[in-house]
Order: C-alpha cells, then sequence, then structure tokens
C-alpha cells in the first residue's frame, strides 16, 4: 500500500519530448485511470513509475520515498502488460510464482500464495498449462494473478485489455474493478478508451501532449471539462460543437452561423461587453430529448431534420444540421422512425458549455 | 440452454485438388536432387573400404566384394588421423562454447542497450568482411611470440574470435525480434538483468542460439588454412590430415575417404540432437506466448 507522488516529471526519447513536466499525486488505495489519445505520454509516465524508463527531470516518490535511481525490482510494484507478457517457457505456476521465487520466499508459501491468487482469479485448473494452451482472456488472468500474487504496494496496468475481445473485455474490466475493492491497493492504469477510464476510475487523469489536461472524478471530468479537449474526449458519442456568436441584450444567448439562436439560462451571467464575442457551444448528444420535462434544466426547442438513423436497440443517433453543423442527438429508438422526418427535440441548455474557440477553455 | 453445434465442415484432401503430372514432376525434381546430394557422399563412404585395386576401374564397383577396414585403421594411426580427430573434437568444442557464451552477451548487450551506438554491431559483422590472408601472418608472429603456436588454447582463440561476428549477429537478430515485454515483465517482478537474461531472455532465444553453435561448430570443423598455418606437429586438426593423402606417389583415395567419413560422424551427431532446435532457429519463428 501506498500513495504516489510524481514532481514536475520530464522524459524525452531522443530530444522529442514523451512527458513534459506531470506533477501528480495519488492517494494510497486509489484507482487512477491515465486516459488520453496515443502519443500523449501515458505509457511512458507509467513505465516511469515502474523503473522502465529513465526520467530527465523531477521525481518520483512511491510509499513517501524517491524512487528516481531504484531498479525496478526493488520498487516493489506490479505490472500487466498489454501482451501480457507471460513467459512462454514456463507453466502458469512457474509464471505466477516467478516474482516469489526471485525473492527467495520459502517453497510452502509460495505454494500457498500461488494457490489463493489462481483462486481468486479462477485459473486453479490452469496451473499446469502453458501459455500458448491459453485463450486471451485466460492469459489475461495469469498477468493479473501474477501482479497479485506479491502483493505489491501498487499496481500498475499498461492497457490490460486491449487485446480482448468486447465480450471479454467487459468481464476483465468487472474483474479488475472487483480486484480493486477487494484488495485495496492503489492502482495505476493507462488506457485508451473513455469507457474503461470512466468505469474503472476513482480519479481520471487526462493527459494530452505530455501534460496534464484534467484530473478529478469521471463525473466531475464528465459534467465539468475544463477545455474543448476533455469535452470531446470523454463521452460517447462524442459532444458536438457548434461554432457561434455571443449576443448579450439583456439577456445571454448565441447566435450560430445559419441565424439559428439559443438563449443561455438565466443563471448564466455574461457580461454585455462580451458580446459579439466567438464561442463555441457544447452539447452532449446525451442531452437532447422529446420529452422537455423530462430534461433538467432550461430546455430550447430545436426542429430537426434527420439525415441519419443509428439505432442500437435501446437508442438510436439522429445526425441533423443545427446551426451551420452537423449535430448528433440520443434518443430512445422509438422516438424517431427514418431519415428525412423532421421532429421536435428539446436541448437541455443546463448541460451546454461554451468554449473560447482560441484557448480552448471552457468559459 | 443447449448450443447446438454445426458440424465441422469435411475437410478437402489436399492431394485430391494437386495435379497429378505436377506431383510427378515434384517427385522426379527431388528424387534428382537427393542423387545429388546422396552419391558423392555414397562414394566417399564406398570407397573407404573398396581394395585399392577397386578404386578406379571401369566399370566402376558400387560395392566391393570384399570390404576391408585398412584405410580407416591407416588413416586413423599411421596418418594420425586419430590425434587430429581427437584435437578436432577439442578445439571445435571450445571455441563454439566460448563464441556462444560471448556472442550471446555481446549481441543480447546491441540488441537491448544498443551498445555501441549504430555502429559496433556493423563493425562486428565487418570483420567477417576482412580475408583470413590478411591477418593470418600477424596472427602467426604474435602467436609466436605468445608461445600460443601449435597449441590447442592457441587455435581456440583464434577460431572463437573467427567465429564471434557470425554468432553474435545471428542472435543479435533473434534478440531483436524477442518482445521486450517479457524481460521488462521479469525485471518488475523481482529478476536482475543477469536473471533476466539467462533466466528469460536465453531460454527464450535457445533456437537461435542452437543455431548460430552449430554453424560456428561447422565452420571451425572444416577450417583448415588457419589450421595449416598455426599448428605443426601438436595441435593439428582433421582438414590438415587430407594434405597427407596428396603425396608424391599418387593420391591415396581409400585413406582420405576413409578419414572423410570418419570426420562426418561429429556432425551427423550433432545434427540429430539439434535438428528440431536448428529448424526453428534458422526461420527465426515467432515466439508468441
Amino acid at each position: 500500500m501506498a500513495n504516489v507522488k510524481i514532481t514536475r516529471l520530464e522524459k524525452h526519447y531522443a530530444g522529442v519530448p514523451a512527458v513534459r513536466g506531470i506533477d501528480l499525486e495519488i492517494a494510497d488505495g486509489e484507482f487512477t485511470v491515465l486516459v488520453g489519445p496515443s502519443g500523449c505520454g501515458k505509457s511512458t509516465l507509467l513505465r516511469t513509475i515502474a523503473g522502465l524508463e529513465d526520467i530527465d527531470a523531477g521525481t518520483i516518490e512511491i510509499g513517501g520515498a524517491v524512487v528516481n535511481e531504484m531498479r525496478p525490482r526493488d520498487r516493489d510494484v506490479a505490472m500487466v502488460f498489454q501482451d501480457y507478457a507471460l513467459y512462454p517457457h514456463m507453466t502458469v505456476h512457474g509464471n505466477i510464482s516467478l516474482s516469489l521465487k526471485a525473492r527467495n520466499t520459502p517453497r510452502p508459501e509460495i505454494e500457498q500464495r500461488v494457490q489463493r491468487a489462481a483462486a481468486m482469479l479462477g485459473i486453479a485448473n490452469l496451473l499446469q498449462r502453458y501459455p500458448r494452451q491459453l485463450s486471451g482472456g485466460q492469459r489475461q488472468r495469469v498477468a493479473i494473478g501474477r501482479a497479485i500474487v506479491r502483493n505489491p504496494r501498487l499496481f500498475l496496468f499498461d492497457e490490460p485489455l486491449s487485446n480482448l475481445d468486447a465480450q471479454l473485455r467487459d468481464e476483465m474490466r468487472s474483474e479488475i474493478k472487483r480486484l480493486h475493492q477487494e484488495l485495496g491497493t492503489t492502482m495505476i492504469y493507462v488506457t485508451h478508451d473513455q469507457i474503461e477510464a470512466m468505469t474503472l476510475a476513482d480519479r481520471i487523469v487526462l493527459l494530452k501532449d505530455g501534460l496534464v489536461e484534467q484530473a478529478g472524478s469521471p463525473l466531475d471530468l464528465y459534467e465539468r471539462p475544463a477545455t474543448r479537449f476533455v469535452a470531446g474526449f470523454l463521452g460517447s458519442p462524442k459532444m458536438n460543437f457548434i461554432p457561434g456568436q455571443l449576443v448579450v441584450n439583456g439577456s445571454a444567448a448565441v447566435r450560430f452561423a445559419d441565424g439559428a439562436t439559443l438563449a443561455l439560462p438565466d443563471r448564466r451571467s455574461v457580461p454585455a461587453e462580451w458580446s459579439g464575442r466567438a464561442v463555441t457551444f457544447g452539447i452532449r448528444p446525451q442531452h437532447f430529448g422529446r420529452d422537455p420535462s423530462a430534461l433538467s434544466g432550461q430546455a430550447a426547442r430545436v426542429s430537426a431534420q434527420v439525415e441519419l438513423l443509428q439505432p442500437t436497440g435501446s437508442r438510436a443517433f439522429i445526425t441533423f444540421p443545427f446551426g451551420g453543423a452537423p449535430v448528433m442527438a440520443e434518443l430512445a429508438s422509438h422516438d424517431v422512425q427514418g431519415p428525412g422526418e423532421r421532429i421536435d427535440l428539446y436541448m437541455d441548455m443546463s448541460r451546454a458549455i461554451l468554449i473560447d474557440p482560441e484557448s480552448g477553455r471552457v468559459i | 440452454m443447449a448450443v447446438v453445434q454445426a458440424p465441422p465442415l469435411p475437410r478437402r484432401r489436399r492431394s485430391a485438388r494437386r495435379n497429378p503430372g505436377l506431383d510427378a514432376l515434384r517427385i522426379a525434381f527431388l528424387a534428382g536432387f537427393l542423387l545429388f546430394v546422396l552419391l558423392p557422399l555414397y562414394w566417399v563412404i564406398i570407397t573407404s573400404i573398396k581394395p585399392t585395386s577397386d578404386y578406379l576401374v571401369v566399370p566402376p564397383v558400387w560395392f566391393p566384394s570384399e570390404p576391408t577396414i585398412v584405410h580407416y585403421t591407416a588413416a586413423l594411426f599411421s596418418y594420425r588421423g586419430l590425434q587430429a580427430l581427437v584435437n578436432s573434437l577439442i578445439i571445435s568444442s571450445a571455441s563454439t562454447v566460448l563464441s556462444t557464451v560471448f556472442g550471446t552477451m555481446m549481441a543480447y548487450s546491441l540488441a537491448r542497450f544498443n551498445t555501441g551506438g549504430q555502429h559496433l554491431a556493423f563493425w562486428v559483422l565487418s570483420q567477417r568482411f576482412l580475408p583470413p590472408v590478411a591477418v593470418i601472418l600477424p596472427i602467426f608472429l604474435l602467436f609466436r611470440s605468445w608461445k600460443l603456436y601449435d597449441t590447442h588454447v592457441g587455435l581456440i582463440l583464434a577460431y572463437t574470435f573467427m567465429t564471434l561476428p557470425l554468432t553474435v549477429w545471428m542472435m543479435y537478430a533473434y534478440f531483436r525480434q524477442l518482445p521486450k515485454s517479457l524481460e521488462e515483465a521479469a525485471l518488475v517482478d523481482g529478476l536482475s538483468r543477469w536473471q533476466t537474461l539467462w533466466k528469460i531472455a536465453v531460454p527464450l532465444a535457445a533456437p537461435g542460439i542452437v543455431a548460430a553453435a552449430v554453424f560456428a561448430f561447422i565452420a571451425v570443423w572444416t577450417e583448415f588454412f588457419f589450421a595449416l598455418i598455426l599448428t605443426s606437429r601438436h595441435a593439428f586438426t582433421l582438414p590438415t590430415v587430407f594434405r597427407a593423402f596428396l603425396g608424391f606417389q599418387g593420391a591415396q583415395y581409400g585413406e582420405a575417404c576413409a578419414l572423410a567419413t570418419t570426420s562426418l560422424v561429429p556432425s551427423l551427431i550433432l545434427g540429430m540432437l539439434v535438428q528440431r532446435h536448428l529448424v526453428r532457429g534458422l526461420t527465426l519463428g515467432a515466439i508468441r506466448g
């Protein structure tokens, strides 16, 4: 059990910065997900914590001690790799027990701990098999078993589910969440999948270009994104962004390229001198509905000409032109019949965000 | 709920789709190739047990009516073939082991730490570009002053240096295609770099290492030039003995063939022992878990 503190961490690859000064504190027992597009530095950050990469500047502390110069084996962390990294020439038992053997654990204790870890993951019957005889899901369980068997003070997961098919991924995701609840150990989990991030994390750290874009609880980031990047990254389908212009004339409104105007909620105080300022209006597809009383806040009516309909079974995604841009809305499947239809929709204005198009920050 | 599975589709026999004419051609080609490879070998073995009078007669004798082992006793004892065989075994094995051990370490270092930047790896290979003739005189002079001339140790050292570039390069290629994450997992699991090398990387690279070792062994086993210059009466190896069979009295075909047959045996045994590894090593088979 340990907390992790990262201060002004930098890492370059042959002069190209991968991590550009990250500050991060992870509390003891917290499940932190590092998420971001590829190349954002999330894996590099994880690997520096594991000690697999040297760092160029800054400090990494695990459990209060600086580990910058410490070898991976002395950091007492366990890591699960994307390609499982099971030793192909060893049985499942050999794979799981290697770390204990390397630390000269007495044989009876090795046996006991391997059995316990295997039982926890439901792989007790596979101990004598070789990795090549296992399915993808089983391999992933073995990789996790290898990590939990030694009770490390910190778990690191590097995109552990990205090689699994969708169904297994859901299953293993629940498994990892359950493990965290049972073990209570600090976990740092890297993924590019925002659904994994939302479902697993106590706290999400969203990275972009080697810097922390925003960190906070999943709902925090989802509901109160600090930047356009965060707003667009989390949530599926993506948030709609429509360029427009602020109009302040007693009350505030946004006017769009095609002349449509949306009044902003009254509680939103917009200074009069902002009138005429360009903004990007952001609204999630989920914040549309056909019934204005079902929306949480002030609703704005929109007339939508359905261009595209994508049913998913329980829900349907429709695309329609609004404010000079294609906009996507998520409705119940029976709310809409087919493309070409004109329907009235209501937009939950209390959930809409305004973004400064220059800085990309949410106003 | 029970899931009803469709019965597997009947697998079509591959040969049924083949063109019989093509098959005949294939067999004819293979037979011809087999003959091309095996006939000389057969001729060598059979000549080694022929009486001297049967060597060059027309029509050729395909199997001698009175096989003899006199050529073997002559080659092994009169021409000191047995001592050469022992020398060759010692020198080839020792230099193969040295070359493999050092080659493994160097290849690993090049593959994982990029030791020496981008040039060292090529520099190692470039040692093979140097014709042996260019270095033999300096080596000869050095060996004489270091008292390594005509010693086992001297020849072992020379052969280790000769085979290292090739073994390093073969294993370098092999180590590079091993996924790094296996070793990283081992490092995080608590192994040191050395333990990671010997417990993870080497077992996984075994096919490549075996292939490199076999190449090194064969190269040394058949090497003539270094052995000729660097030895005389003491540490001489099998290939140098063959020189003696071409004398002013003519060629000693029987003795030469007897020694050739003898010298085949260790290579053959080695080949059979490592065959399984060798094929995997030469094809650089992936080792996905």
